[in-house]
């Protein structure tokens, strides 16, 4: 058993990926203190620990630090290798499959689509939200006959896609779309609800009227923005 | 290929494709023995399109007809699998998180602002994008100091995982320095641990023959240029 040693997370309140962070640490059972920053006066902390992105989250394991939501799950599994569940299954293809998926969410298309249908109106809104369409058609594909991305247990590219059951109804209630629904999203409307039926993840969420307002905000600004420099 | 135990191995890639030499490092640090099935520029094999839906794109590695793709991921389960050989990815789990950090660092923050140096249509464009490569290189250059701990690479005595990660943009990294008119993205002065890891990393059995001349790839680089130009003038 890994000694635990003192482990403290830097994260913000809505912040999606450190939510994934609370989730693996929690699911293993692992005390840790939670510091939630704010990210317009940032922690000294925060710039000792993380100085090459100053962002959250990140791990302080016994002083030392981890940063990046992914390399910070990975990081997670191997030191509390005995703590289940695995984040990661043992068969390399199927690791390598998994590390892929969560990769996709973050830095391929669907969080960057999410984005631009979010902070952006007419063509470029349109073509975000054509994107989010071919990107949901695919991990519904992956997802069909599996209870989870990581095969019948929970693992790093569920947590990865966690934003969609949260956030997604948010973006839904904001920009007046459908993004995912039963019909057109079947195997990801069941993979949402499995999800949010673990204990550890439904307390976790951010309080929903606050994201709300959050995202909003954000939306309003960013139109703002582009209204003024094209205007 | 006669492979005994390692099975049917086969790479999708092309030679100039940076993120292709990383599986090709990989597997030679290992000796294993692969077929390298290589793409033709401009167009894309029913093999590639079949084996990587999601991207469409190189490298590919297909390791007895199962599929692993991202050039970093394809690196992990190379050292995964063949655990034999010597070992790429360090074995304490906070210096893999280190690893993995540049590995991701160089993919996300540093190499999208060779693309930008290099298809930027203004000179303020490309400024700006050289400016953040010199930063980039601050960076690494602290980080190596960090991590190689008096060493010769990141991995300490032996190439490791950010080594491959950023070595294999070696040659991309010349070429930009020539065809930006001798910009110094390597400096004797600002970077001194980096450039005496390059050479370091460039005479490596392992890399040697991956790693392409740099006129080679200023060469390919200026098709590539003119091709994503007429492909931007044709949308």
């Amino acid at each position: 058993m890994a000694d635990q040693g003192e482990v403290k997370l830097l994260k913000t309140w809505s912040s999606l990926f450190g939510l994934r962070v609370v989730w693996a640490l929690k699911l293993k059972g692992i005390p840790y203190e939670s510091v939630d920053e704010d990210l317009t006066n940032k922690s000294d902390l925060l710039l000792q620990y993380n100085p090459v992105h100053t962002k959250v989250p990140v791990l302080i394991h016994n002083g030392k630090s981890i940063c990046e939501s992914l390399v910070i799950l990975e990081y997670i599994d191997e030191t509390w290798s005995q703590n289940p569940p695995r984040l990661l299954p043992r068969d390399p293809i199927q690791r390598a499959s998994a590390r892929f998926w969560a990769k996709f969410m973050d830095e391929k298309q669907a969080l960057p689509s999410m984005w631009q249908a979010f902070t952006k109106e007419g063509r470029e809104q349109e073509e975000g939200v054509a994107s989010i369409a071919e990107n949901l058609k695919l991990l519904e594909a992956e997802l069909e006959g599996k209870k989870f991305l990581g095969g019948e247990e929970i693992g790093i590219p569920d947590f990865a896609l966690g934003w969609l059951v949260n956030l997604v109804p948010v973006f839904e209630e904001i920009l007046g779309l459908k993004i995912v629904d039963e019909e057109r999203h079947p195997s990801l409307s069941e993979w949402s609800r499995r999800i949010s039926d673990i204990p550890v993840i439904e307390e976790s969420w951010p309080p929903r009227d606050k994201l709300v307002t959050k995202w909003a905000a954000i939306r309003d600004h960013f139109l703002a923005t582009a209204r003024a420099s094209s205007g | 290929m006669a492979n005994n135990n390692n099975g049917d191995v086969k790479l999708i890639g092309a030679w100039p494709s940076p993120f292709v030499m990383r599986s090709r490092i990989a597997f030679n640090i290992k000796s294993v023995e692969y077929e390298f099935l290589e793409e033709k520029f401009g167009s894309k094999s029913e093999l590639l399109l079949k084996s990587n839906p999601v991207h469409k794109k190189i490298p590919v590695l297909l390791h007895n007809d199962k599929p692993i793709c991202e050039s970093n991921i394809i690196v992990e389960y190379i050292d995964e699998v063949w655990s034999a050989g010597p070992s790429i990815l360090p074995s304490d789990a906070h210096d893999r998180a280190v690893a993995r950090f540049w590995a991701a660092y160089v993919d996300e923050k540093w190499f999208p602002n060779v693309r930008g140096a290099l298809n930027a249509s203004s000179e303020e464009a490309k400024n700006a994008a050289v400016g953040q490569l010199k930063e980039g290189m601050a960076l690494l250059e602290g980080a190596y100091e960090e991590i190689s701990k008096g060493k010769d690479f990141f991995g300490g005595e032996k190439i490791g995982f950010i080594d491959i990660a950023f070595g294999s943009m070696l040659a991309w990294l010349r070429a930009l320095q020539v065809m930006l008119g001798g910009v110094k993205l390597l400096d004797e002065e600002k970077t001194p641990g980096l450039c005496k890891w390059a050479d370091k990393f460039s005479a490596d059995p392992a890399v040697k023959d991956v790693l392409p001349e740099t006129d080679k790839i200023i060469e390919f680089a200026k098709l590539l240029v003119a091709k994503n130009k007429a492909a931007a003038a044709s949308s």
